[in-house]
């Protein structure tokens, strides 16, 4: 299993209705390609997050498939719209079958 | 034909010769660096300390011979890769090590409070009258009071703490001493700063003192200032320590270098930081 695996999410705490919001979101994470060798030259073994999915109350809001090429400590940044008051659940899911889930509320006002 | 080609050709490195060497470029702004939209603003020039003599009118932050690019991103601490290893930081803090059963936190409790001000101020000299890095501290506390095993000087777990301990004086001048029993350790850093080394004979100040500002291949040479260490290097991905820059530095002079935590670099670390003494510390800095 990866070490260190912390999910880092921004998201503004209030928003007006229909207001496009920006997220910010980082993971720490190895993101070990698969393709490297070590000091020996054995492969060391693929080690990454290979889906990154976000919800706002139970709605699809992106859903990514993710690849080995993507560097250390994947950041993604994008923007969506709320019609309503409600929580952003943000989920990666690891190779290994870890999953790193956080949550975050937005008050529409 | 030849000849008189080749004649003018040395004539002209002759006339080039004859030119003083180009100077320092000073940077064109001294803008602070205003974080999280306001929240952190650390100036990035200060007055040069006396004990330069004129060798600079004033001195810089790293950040200003950077790319637009590269300074806006510390300018927010979500987009500051080197924030990550200060929350590992946190997490190596609360971790119980060693026989003693104890971790930073069991001591020192609240590292905001217990830290502040620690970067600012080393290398110091402790009580039995030896210098010391902030590592040498976090190695001291964990061999004598946790009983635990001493970390890599440049080892993830110990920058991800001086990273965490450094973040705690963002902001406070760098305010090293340099007088007292820390004199003679500071002579040897000057001495060192001065002395050219390696097989292209360069100095500390050939380019950080006599050429800040200008070109080095690709990239501006800054004054090499050390009040954003340990700094996030976008080229390492990863943190790097004072000494493994200095390190880097010393090899690229095509030079046996020091090794990282031996005491040349902690004289060196001294010297260098007081040449920085005005400059707010910040915390985790990003560069290239």
């Amino acid at each position: 299993m990866a070490d260190n695996v912390k999910p880092r999410v921004r998201v503004p705490k209030t928003a007006s209705k229909d207001e496009v919001i920006q997220i910010k979101t980082l993971i720490s994470h190895p993101m070990e390609s698969g393709q490297r060798k070590d000091k020996d030259g054995n492969i060391i073994p693929r080690s990454i997050i290979n889906r990154f999915h976000v919800t706002f109350n139970g709605t699809d809001v992106i859903d990514v498939t993710m690849e080995p090429a993507i560097s250390t400590n994947p950041y993604f940044e994008f923007e969506a719209k709320v019609p309503e008051s409600g929580e952003f659940v943000f989920t990666w899911y690891d190779d290994d079958g870890s999953v790193y889930e956080d949550k975050h509320s937005v008050e529409v006002s | 034909m030849t000849i008189p080609l080749r004649r003018a050709a040395l004539a002209a490195m002759a006339c080039a010769l004859a030119l003083p060497a180009l100077a320092e470029t000073v940077p064109e702004s001294t803008d602070p660096i205003v974080i999280n939209g306001g929240e952190v603003e650390l100036q990035t020039a200060a007055p040069a300390p006396e004990h330069l003599d004129g060798a600079l009118d004033e001195i810089y932050s790293g950040w200003l011979f950077r790319d637009p690019d590269t300074q806006t991103m510390q300018t927010d601490d979500f987009e500051n890769p080197g924030m990550i290893f200060v929350d590992q930081g946190m997490d190596e803090w609360n971790m119980v090590e060693g026989e003693a059963g104890k971790s930073c936190a069991s001591c020192h409790e609240d590292v905001s409070e217990s830290m502040k001000g620690v970067r600012a101020t080393t290398p110091k000299v402790n009580k039995d009258g030896a210098l010391w890095s902030v590592e040498d501290y976090v190695n001291d506390c964990r061999t004598n009071r946790m009983q635990a095993e001493a970390l890599d000087w440049n080892g993830n777990r110990m920058k991800n703490l001086t990273a965490l301990i450094s973040m705690q004086s963002r902001g406070m001048p760098m305010d090293v001493a340099i007088d007292g029993p820390a004199q003679p350790f500071w002579e040897q850093g000057k001495e060192m700063y001065y002395t050219r080394y390696g097989q292209l004979e360069l100095a500390c100040a050939n380019c950080h003192e006599d050429h800040f500002g200008d070109w080095i291949r690709a990239d501006h040479l800054s004054q090499g200032q050390t009040n954003g260490f340990p700094v996030y290097r976008l080229k390492q991905a990863g943190l790097v320590s004072q000494h493994n820059r200095f390190r880097g530095c010393i090899r690229d002079t095509r030079a046996e270098t020091f090794p990282m935590g031996s005491d040349e670099f902690r004289a060196l670390e001294l010297y260098v930081a007081s040449r920085g003494n005005g400059l707010p510390v910040e915390g985790v800095s990003v560069r290239h």
